[in-house]
């Protein structure tokens, strides 16, 4: 009933409006364009290497292990979505996961404490930032770049720069042995988590006020929203999600080593700004990321199996952060220049 | 007569269809301070703005400066080699590096000079700057952070400066002109003082200066000539000697002055249901006012009378030093308000700059227009998307937004709608006082009446009504009372049948002083 005079209210209006604003076959293009890409990057792929690309065990390996990279993104895009960055996510989660290879590997802890101990840090580091953003007005970028440096060292210092091992195997159970439909457990986690941060952006008041304070921070202050306790709430939570990362991380390995943790940063980083020109364009986005970061991860793989060796890595990743924060711009760019 | 030293014949310009200047004559002597007075949109800054380059005027206008014909329309910056330079209001100077650093600044962007050396003989330009401080009379350290010299001090930097460059360029022709625009509405009495001992000194050296100022005593003070502009034309041009304040205000307004009822600030009355009380902050002092149920009560002055900041300060955006706020029989403390208890008081704040503090242009209208209202009305743990469309809808169809979209970016509307859109979000929410700061800013002539209907609806339903204006036409149009605040206090308060668009024009100047 409402809705069919909905959509008398919208043809009625229609008639007057321009009619660029009808569905048109660019936007349905940039919305599912990443999906689709993705789709035909598998099918090359495959028909380049069928014995090795398209076998279950690799795609269900590539769902399964890039699950962290999954969580560190969804945790990156609370605070872009704010408008702050958190550059220091890849070293808290290798920081996590370095504290449960030896509380619980080394000296004995129950796992579920060594998790609790990893977590907690997660908010105490979240807190930090957000302290000296929020309170000294420094730039997110260098507050969060300088903590993440700082947690590094203090990795390799806990760590003596050696890898860990002896995490116990119930963790390992519940992230990567375990499978459903044969794909590792924690491919799971992240997608609940995937669900639960497209719940909170668009289901929320507090996902409406932190686009807004991201996108209009004086709009957003004088409608009466706390920006700084807005801002300072997105900063714990990433803080907190790059320890799930580092939790999920020692589950997958086994072991937690002081630098490979550092690798996630970029790719996260250019899966968030991927992620977000396309399913809702122009917005950070958790369905968005969740497939950035497949269609980067299919990608690399695919040029490993072509051949390509481990640079081929950094030149990918490092190509793709330009590129995707490039198509962002454009992407948000197009929709703001709609007068 | 001696030859202008910069002179515009039949100077016209067309915004539009709009005629901001009608075939204008300006002559500044060589020597002169002269001024340039006029109301908002008289057509003074669009002079100026044009003899800095960034407007063209309509063709058959001639520009000549010390005799020379200068080619019109000039580049952005094409006039500064016949030696003109500008000091506007804000300065152009950069508060975190040192005094020496922004002297050097016009002469660092600039082709030729400074730019073009390998390094810079900081020691040399050091001694070069004390010795110019010197000469005007100056006492600034150049090796101090601009963020450290009071408001005054740097004004002075930035005329000593202007003065350099005019200096420095070796105006090809002439002595120089040097256009001070607007440089004292914030600065206290005092401190005038010393920028016009400066200005003298500018011109015992042969240069012009072309004072441009809403301050009529100040123009009386400091300038020899006056031209002033109304609606586009020359009203007069007065030799300062002989004019007296009131045949000043008369040739800005239009007509005779006749003395402005200006009554002393409003005392809270029986009937008020808003009562702010020893308001201070930023610029404004100790102002007190009482609003009834229903009213619709208008805030103007000049610019740096402070009139502007009060809706700010009520709502809690802007810091207020002391005050207190009674809504009905709640009693709120100003210093520690913050707009989302203003919010929950039922007070509402309509901004004036839409793109920064209004509304999100990237974002559709429907999120834009719920977002107060998100937590109160549409469940804040599971968004009712569906009735937000609905209200959006329902609002937009209410304030006659079109088109009455609500999933369209906001940007996409013209200015107009945008405002629209922003009154829905405020007034939905039923406030019982509406603080307002340019309501019609960058709305078109059509869409005014909207707005101001908007407004008055909001009224009769028993919402008091503040609103700032620098716009004495739309102050007149839909306010039942307007205070005029001069320097930062309440001077006056125009009532019908005094209120008028001429009653509150007048009454701004008149209280200048």
């Amino acid at each position: 009933m409402t809705q069919s005079s909905d959509t008398a209210a919208e043809t009625a209006a229609s008639g007057k409006a321009a009619p660029t604003y009808e569905p048109r076959f660019i936007d349905l293009a940039e919305r599912y364009g990443l999906i689709a890409a993705l789709a035909l990057l598998v099918v090359v792929f495959s028909i380049l290497r069928p014995e090795t690309f398209f076998t279950w065990s690799n795609l269900s390996t590539i769902l399964g292990s890039q699950a962290v990279l999954v969580v560190v993104t969804l945790g990156l895009i609370i605070p872009l979505t704010a408008n702050d960055f958190d550059v220091s996510i890849a070293y808290v989660m290798t920081l996590a996961a370095m504290m449960i290879a030896l509380l619980n590997g080394q000296d004995g802890w129950p796992i579920g404490l060594a998790v609790v101990a990893a977590l907690t840090m997660g908010i105490v580091v979240g807190a930090v930032n957000a302290f000296f953003i929020t309170v000294f007005r420094i730039h997110s970028l260098i507050v969060t770049l300088g903590t993440g440096t700082f947690l590094h060292g203090l990795t390799l210092y806990v760590s003596d720069s050696m890898t860990i091992s002896g995490i116990s195997d119930w963790l390992m159970d519940l992230v990567i042995v375990d499978r459903l439909l044969g794909i590792p457990l924690e491919f799971y986690y992240a997608l609940l988590l995937c669900i639960l941060v497209w719940y909170v952006f668009e289901y929320t008041a507090i996902g409406r006020q932190m686009l807004f304070v991201g996108r209009g921070r004086e709009v957003a202050r004088l409608s009466g929203i706390n920006t700084d306790r807005v801002r300072r709430g997105c900063l714990v939570v990433s803080s907190f999600m790059g320890a799930l990362a580092g939790v999920l991380y020692a589950g997958t390995q086994g072991a937690a080593d002081p630098v490979s943790g550092v690798s996630y940063l970029l790719p996260a980083f250019a899966a968030a700004f991927l992620g977000s020109t396309s399913i809702t364009p122009g917005r950070f986005n958790a369905w968005g990321s969740a497939i950035a970061v497949y269609f980067l991860v299919v990608g690399i793989t695919g040029l490993v199996f072509m051949g390509g060796s481990s640079f081929v890595q950094d030149m990918f990743y490092g190509g793709a952060l330009v590129l995707a924060v490039t198509l962002s711009q454009l992407v948000r760019g197009r929709e703001e220049q709609q007068f | 007569m001696i030859e202008p030293a910069l002179a515009f014949s039949r100077l016209s310009k067309t915004f539009g269809g709009q005629q901001a200047l009608r075939a204008v004559d300006f002559a500044v002597a060589t020597g002169e301070v002269h001024g340039l007075l006029g109301q908002n949109g008289s057509g003074k800054s669009t002079l100026i703005k044009i003899l800095a380059g960034f407007h063209a005027p309509d063709p058959g206008a001639t520009l000549t400066i010390a005799g020379q014909d200068v080619a019109l329309p000039l580049p952005p910056g094409g006039v500064r080699p016949f030696g003109v330079a500008f000091v506007h209001q804000h300065l152009g100077l950069i508060p975190p590096v040192t005094v020496l650093e922004n002297l050097l600044l016009t002469r660092l962007s600039g082709r030729g000079g400074i730019a073009r050396r390998w390094a810079i003989n900081w020691a040399q330009e050091r001694s070069a700057a004390r010795r110019l401080f010197e000469r005007y009379g100056l006492d600034i350290d150049p090796n101090v952070p601009l963020s450290r010299l009071s408001s005054v001090e740097r004004a002075l930097v930035a005329i000593v400066r202007a003065v350099e460059e005019i200096a420095a360029g070796n105006a090809r022709v002439g002595h120089g002109v040097l256009v001070l625009d607007e440089p004292t509405p914030f600065l206290p009495r005092a401190d005038v003082d010393r920028l016009f001992t400066l200005v003298r000194r500018v011109v015992a050296n042969g240069a012009s200066v072309i004072f441009v100022s809403h301050d009529i005593d100040e123009v009386l003070e400091i300038t020899d000539r006056a031209t002033v502009l109304r609606d586009g034309r020359v009203a007069g041009v007065l030799t300062t000697a002989d004019a007296t304040r009131d045949s000043v205000v008369g040739m800005i307004v239009g007509r005779q002055l006749q003395v402005a009822s200006s009554r002393s600030a409003a005392t809270a009355s029986a009937s008020a249901s808003v009562t702010i009380t020893d308001l201070s902050g930023g610029q404004v002092a100790q102002v007190s006012l009482a609003l009834r149920r229903g009213e619709i009560v208008g805030l103007t002055g000049l610019l740096g009378s402070g009139y502007e900041q009060v809706p700010y300060l009520v709502y809690g955006a802007l810091q207020a030093r002391t005050g207190t706020l009674m809504l009905g029989s709640e009693r709120f403390d100003l210093p520690t308000l913050t707009p989302a208890k203003a919010i929950k008081a039922a007070l509402v704040l309509i901004p004036g700059d839409r793109p920064v503090a209004g509304g999100v242009g990237g974002l559709p209208i429907v999120d834009n227009i719920t977002l107060p209202a998100l937590a109160s009305r549409f469940r804040p743990f599971l968004l009712r998307r569906g009735a937000m469309l609905r209200a959006s809808r329902t609002l937009g169809d209410r304030f006659g937004v079109v088109p009455n979209r609500p999933r369209l970016p906001l940007a996409s509307l013209s200015g107009g709608n945008q405002q629209k859109v922003i009154l829905a979000k405020w007034l939905q929410l039923s406030p019982k006082l509406i603080l307002l700061d340019e309501p019609t800013q960058g709305v078109d002539v059509g869409a005014r009446q909207t707005v101001y209907q908007a407004i008055r609806d909001a009224a009769a339903t028993g919402a008091s009504v503040l609103c700032a204006s620098s716009d004495a036409e739309q102050l007149a149009a839909i306010c039942d009372r307007v205070v005029v605040l001069g320097r930062g206090r309440i001077a006056a308060e125009l009532t019908p049948p005094a209120l008028s668009k001429h009653a509150i024009t007048e009454c701004c100047y008149g209280l200048a002083a």
